[in-house]
Order: structure tokens, then sequence, then C-alpha cells
């Protein structure tokens, strides 16, 4: 019921309260590297990522390797994003694939390791 | 649970509404002329802009001649327009907009398609089956949704010029001006005309009327990548007059009389109409659209002695609001909608003028991981003066099961008031007494005494992209019914001299079509279709196939374009060649012999065919010729000698009247 009140104010007074919250941001812009190939790697990294309770939107970019993300920062937070992807063994900024799930991907998507 | 609360929250706090301007199809040239998705959730084909210079193609009712999905009739000799069906049925039960805005009903239903020139459109959405809920309640076998050509995208200036053997002169001009890369307007003009009579046949009657139309129009685009404010605003003004009937006829001296049987159609139509849309900032996701449309539209005419006149005043109103529910694998749209429809109409001097006004809400869940499943969950309820209040569901889902293929099913209700009057004109040409056996228990609110149309779509779609002796091919089994639960059906078995509007509870249309595309070689692709219609409603006189519908048919066109040479030149070639089956035909057997027909019409097969020389980005000529073996209806007018006989009927049509046909035109773009 708080939470549905919560709710309720925020809505009401939504644009000008949401402006000043500076610190957590309900619509957080992110943007990291990841590696990848191909369009396979692309379905696999944007599933990992919405797959993270708070994750709104993601578009990684198969020519520059940036994945953009929207975040609920109330709910996530982007290290946790970065485990899930590295958990389906795609390796990036904030975390690294284990070597097993690395070795499970599809030849095509077997990026070069740094 | 509290995410759906928190984001029905937002929709109506911000009680706002979006639209689907905002996601409008881009179209790749790059890309094949005719486009068929395998990730779409609704059985959608893309017409784009190229595909459109593959035919005569003067306006909308002539761009489906190349495209299986859609069966065009034959234009009669008294409107001069060609109509259209999908999936068997005729052009009242699909949802026609533009820019997603209603366009082709009620007043403008047999002309409307004609009053598109083909030249202003960038491209065309046919979706076979029940369609989305965000446009309104009344499309049954399917959507069809022209986008015009966008301000900010249009080259400065075009030029197109046609003629034909038909005595048909068309030209087309276009200017465009950016102010800056935010806003831009575009300048359509449109004038087209036929002066010379023609009768091949004959019978003392014209085969196409005589006439001219002028067509002007006015966008303005404003569109804010920074801001995420874009905005469209359109006018449009028309003016077509048609004459037809015998050729001794002079309106200025036997308007009205019984001199000699003629008949003038003049309209008018004035639109506007204004779309404003706003993308989130934070959220490229989430938008507001607003749209709003008035148009005007009046008819006056006379057919012999009998006259019509329509004046349809529509206004129409969407507030569209998009956005997802916890990420972009679930999204939703849902929105308000205002309807109100004027109709003054006068059959023979009495009043049958009526108002309309509808208000509605509506609610489509979408689910796409871009995995193998998606699908679409929609449903809308309104509110109307005639109709009551109602539900109509829509459901499309999308599987497919392995990557080169994809499987449709779709169902949905759909609901309308019948125009008979303005939706089947045709019948004016003829001694027909038109007469409308009302319901036993109607209602006063009912528009003609006749209850409203009712109808459930299903279909199951299927296609599968292959390789074939290493060429590129795809096949396509397309099944859908129609059911209707009441219908408004027009009885041309009665009597000849007669034709009866009532309702019936049991009409059923089963369609089916079988696809087969290649691309032979390089630069030369074929299109082949089979189709099958089931077509049967419960008439007075018993169940019996619909009238003027081909069991049977066969479609294919093949496309060759030649290389490229160095300056760019090259010829595009193009034949379509289209089998018709036997139809039955309206009951005329108690007529004196000589003004019968058979009982069912004889299969015959049609040939188009277009070459076009480019050569260059700027310029190009093409020339054609329509039904080149020269296939005519023998008998075009029961009752000739005697137009104001009781035996007179020009109504039925079930080939073409004129005959071969050839043209030629040229192409300009300044870039």
């Amino acid at each position: 019921m708080k939470n549905i009140i919560l709710i309720l104010i925020v809505t009401l007074f939504g644009f000008s309260v949401n402006a000043q919250e500076a610190k957590i941001n309900k619509n957080a812009k992110i943007e990291f590297q990841v590696s990848g190939n191909c369009e396979m790697c692309k379905k696999r990294i944007e599933k990992a990522s919405l797959s993270v309770k708070g994750v709104k939107s993601a578009t990684w970019n198969i020519e520059t390797g940036a994945l953009n993300l929207l975040i609920n920062e109330q709910k996530t937070n982007v290290l946790s994003v970065q485990k899930a992807i590295a958990s389906v063994g795609h390796d990036n900024v904030g975390a690294k694939a284990s070597d097993e799930s690395y070795n499970k991907l599809h030849g095509c998507c077997q990026y070069e390791r740094k | 649970m509290k995410k759906i609360f928190f984001t029905l929250l937002v929709a109506c706090n911000f009680s706002s509404f979006a639209q689907d301007t905002l996601q409008g199809v881009t179209v790749e040239a790059k890309r094949d002329k005719l486009q068929k998705s395998l990730l779409k959730t609704a059985n959608t084909t893309v017409i784009t802009s190229k595909e459109l210079l593959k035919a005569a193609c003067c306006n909308l009712a002539e761009s489906f001649e190349t495209n299986p999905s859609i069966d065009v009739s034959f234009s009669d000799a008294l409107t001069g327009t060609k109509q259209i069906k999908m999936l068997g049925l005729t052009s009242p039960y699909l949802m026609i907009t533009e820019e997603n805005i209603p366009s082709v009903r009620g007043a403008s239903q047999v002309y409307g398609l004609s009053f598109t020139p083909g030249t202003w459109i960038e491209s065309i959405q046919i979706t076979k089956g029940a369609g989305s809920v965000v446009n309104g309640y009344e499309s049954i076998s399917g959507q069809i949704n022209t986008e015009l050509i966008k301000p900010l995208k249009d080259s400065r200036g075009f030029l197109n010029a046609y003629a034909s053997t038909d005595s048909r002169y068309e030209i087309n001009a276009h200017a465009n001006h950016k102010f800056s890369p935010k806003l831009a307007t575009s300048f359509y003009f449109h004038g087209n005309t036929r002066l010379a009579k023609f009768d091949n046949n004959d019978d003392d009657f014209l085969d196409a009327p005589i006439g001219k139309q002028v067509n002007f129009t006015n966008r303005w685009q404003y569109s804010n990548a920074e801001t995420g404010l874009v905005s469209f605003l359109n006018f449009k003004y028309l003016k077509d007059q048609k004459q037809t009937g015998m050729l001794e006829f002079n309106p200025y001296f036997d308007k009205l009389t019984t001199n000699h049987w003629g008949s003038e159609i003049k309209s008018n139509r004035f639109d506007v109409s204004s779309k404003i849309g706003y993308v989130y900032k934070d959220m490229p996701f989430q938008s507001i659209g607003f749209q709003n449309a008035y148009n005007r539209h009046d008819q006056q005419s006379y057919f012999g002695i009998t006259t019509y006149d329509i004046k349809q005043e529509s206004y129409f109103s969407n507030l569209v609001f998009n956005s997802i529910i916890n990420n972009t694998n679930h999204k939703f749209v849902t929105g308000l909608n205002f309807a109100y429809d004027k109709y003054d109409e006068f059959y023979n001097k009495s009043d049958i003028g009526r108002i309309d006004y509808s208000a509605g809400t509506y609610f489509e869940y979408n689910f796409d991981n871009s995995e193998k499943i998606s699908y679409s969950l929609g449903g809308r309820v309104d509110l109307h003066n005639r109709l009551g209040l109602f539900f109509t569901p829509r459901f499309h889902f999308r599987y497919n099961p392995w990557e080169q293929s994809v499987f449709r099913f779709s169902a949905g209700r759909g609901k309308r008031t019948s125009n008979i009057y303005a939706e089947n004109q045709q019948l004016f040409a003829s001694s027909r007494l038109l007469q409308v056996v009302s319901n036993k228990n109607s209602r006063s609110e009912l528009a003609y005494g006749l209850n409203p149309e009712i109808a459930w779509n299903y279909g199951v779609s299927y296609t599968h992209k292959f390789i074939i002796f290493d060429k590129k091919a795809d096949a396509t089994l397309d099944l859908y019914r129609t059911d209707f639960q009441n219908q408004t059906v027009v009885d041309l078995y009665n009597s000849p001299q007669k034709a009866l509007f009532y309702s019936t509870n049991k009409s059923v249309a089963n369609s089916l079509q079988l696809e087969f595309n290649t691309e032979i070689m390089k630069h030369l692709n074929l299109r082949t279709a089979y189709k099958y219609y089931d077509i049967t409603t419960d008439y007075l006189s018993g169940n019996s196939q619909n009238p003027l519908q081909a069991k049977h048919r066969f479609f294919s066109n093949i496309e060759y374009q030649s290389h490229l040479n160095d300056e760019g030149q090259h010829w595009k070639f193009d034949a379509t060649l289209s089998w018709i089956g036997r139809q039955k035909l309206p009951f005329t057997a108690s007529n004196p012999e000589k003004d019968r027909f058979a009982e069912f019409s004889n299969p015959f097969s049609l040939l188009n065919v277009q070459a076009t020389l480019v050569f260059s980005s700027m310029f190009e000529i093409y020339f054609g010729g329509e039904n080149i073996t020269n296939i005519r209806q023998n008998k075009a007018i029961l009752g000739a000698d005697n137009p104001f006989g009781s035996n007179f009927d020009a109504s039925i049509v079930y080939a073409p009247i004129f005959g071969q046909m050839f043209y030629g035109g040229l192409r300009f773009k300044i870039k």
C-alpha cells in the first residue's frame, strides 16, 4: 500500500521530482563495451541484459561493440548487468566470462579474447 | 502487478495517448520491392514506391495490379474506377487509412481510392486478417495503410506526364522546399482528364466515363531529434467530374430527361489533418501522439432520371500513448478515439441522412523478445450512437519454427454500418428498384433499418524461404475465414428488376492463397499465386456463391532489369498475367432472351506489360499495354436499346469493358 501511495505521488508530481532526483535515476543512460562478433551475439547480449530486472532497453552495436542501456537505478546497477552478460559468455569492461561459458558459444561468436 | 499499476497510472496521469506514426515503416531502396517480413507479428506485406512504378498505376486503386493479395476488379463504364477485394470481400470490409487516419469510407467508398495519385505514395502496408485495434473497429478482412512521401525526405521537384490510347492524360508536379533540416513543405499537384468518347462495343454507350480531376495537396513536416518533437500538417483539395452514358447524351439538353440516358458525378472534397508526436528524451521507447482529421466530401450526381447526392462531414481524433512494461520486450499502446460523421444523403430527393458519432478506448500489448515467438493482444471498447456499446478483440501470433520460416495466426472481430447506397452506386446504372427489407423489430436508431454488420475473421499463414537450384525462393500458404454473424447483403438473385438489401446471419468467406516467388536468374524475378475463394451467403432464395466472384484465380508476374551501364542507364521490363475462373452472374433468366446473361461467365486471361528506360537517376520514360490480348465482355449492358425500360442494367461487369490500351509516360526528378 505504501508503495502505491509513493507511486501516486511520484507520478502526480512526476516530472519535477524526477528531474531533481539526480542520484537515483529511473532512466539512467549507460554505455559500455562488450566483446562480440555477429547478429547472434547481438541477440544474446541484448537478451542477457533485458533478463536483469530493472533494465528497460538494451541495444548492442555490432560495429563498435558499444552496448547502450536504459536502467532503473532503483532496481539494479551496472555491475549486475555486466555480470549477467559475462555469464552468457561475453567479456565486457565490468566482468569477464568464464572459459566454460565462452567455449559454449557458437563458432562464429567466439570473439578474440583480450 | 505493481508495475502494471504504475504504468497505467503514468498513462492516466499524462492523459495522453500516442500513435504509430513515430514508428512509421522505413523503406530501404535496396530491399525487395514487395517485402514480406519473417519477424513481424502480423501478416503484413509492404509495397514500396518502386513496386508502384511497375504498372500504369495512376492512382491508389491501380496500385495493386502486381500484388497477389489484392484482387482488382474491372472498372465499369459508369464509375470508371477499379474496386478492390481482399480475402474475397469488397473494400468496405477493409480498413483503408492514409498515414493511419481512416480515408476511404462512407461517401468516398467507391471513388476514394482514385483520389490518391500514385506519385504521392511512399509505401503501402497491406495487412491480411484482423489488423490492429489502434485505428478502429471497422476492419474485417484486412487493413491497407498508405504512407505519403515525407516532406523532409522529398526530392526538390518531380514531374510526371502520362498519356494513353483511351485518351486519358495525367500530369503530376511536385515541389518541395526545406527551410531547415527540421522544417520542410511539399506541394503536390495532380490533374487528369479523359476527353474522347469511346464505344468499342457499339452499344451506343461510353465504355469509360469522360471527365477531369484536379487534386492538390500541401504538406508540412517538422521534426526535431533533439527535443523529440514531430509534427505534420496536411491540406488537400479535390474536384472530380465524370460524365457517362449514351454517346449522344449532352448534359445541357438531356440532363434528367428521357431523351438519352446519361449520368454526371461531381465530387468536391476538402481534407485537413494534423499530427503531433513527442518522443520522451530519456526514454526513446515512450511516446505520445495526437492526430486530428476533418474532411468534407460532397458528391452530386444523377443517373438517367435517378438522383443521388451525398455530403459527408467527418471528424476523427486519436490520442495514442506508446510505452513499455519492464523492458522493451513488452510494449504496449493505448489511447482514446473520437469519430463524428454527418451524412446529408438524398436518394431521388428522399432524405436518408444521418449522424453517427462514437468514442472509444483501446489497449494493445505486444510481446517480442527477438526469439521464436511474438504476439500482440489488443482490445477496444466503443460507445456508438447506432452500434451501441461493444468490445472488439484482436489477436496476432508469430512463431518461427526454423530460421527461414514463419507461422502466423490471427483472429479478431469487426463491426460496422453498411452505407448501402454509397457503397453500391454501380446499381444506379440500372432500372433495378433498390429495396431495403428491414428487420422485423428494427430499432429506430439503425441506419436504413438494417442491423450492423458483425464478423469474426480467423487466419493462418505459413511462409518458407529457401534456396532452389542456387536461387532464392519463398513459398507462402494463407488460409483465412470470415464468419459473418450479421451481414448486409445485396441480393441480385431475386429479380433482374430489383436489388434487395437485407440482413443475413449466415455468410462465410473462405480463402486460400498459395504463393511462390523466385529469382530465376540475377535481375529476373518471378512471382506466382493460385487463389481459391469460397464465398457463400444465405440469400432469400437459398445459400449460394456470391455473384461476380471467381472461385479460382491464378496470378503471375515476371520482372527483368538489365545491367546498369556506365552512365547508369538501364531497362526494366515487367509482365503480369492473370487468369480468372468462371464467375456466377446475377439472375437474369426471367428477362427476354436478348437481355439475359448465362448463369456463369467464361474464364479468361489478361496480360499487362510495361517497359521503362531509365536514362539516369533524374529522368526515365515508360510505356506499356494493359489487356493486350484485347479481352472484352461481349455484352456490357442489358437492355441498351431501351435504357429507360425495365431490363436496362449496366451494373454487371465481370470482364474488361474497354479492351486493349497502350500508354506512355515520363518521370523527371530534381534532386
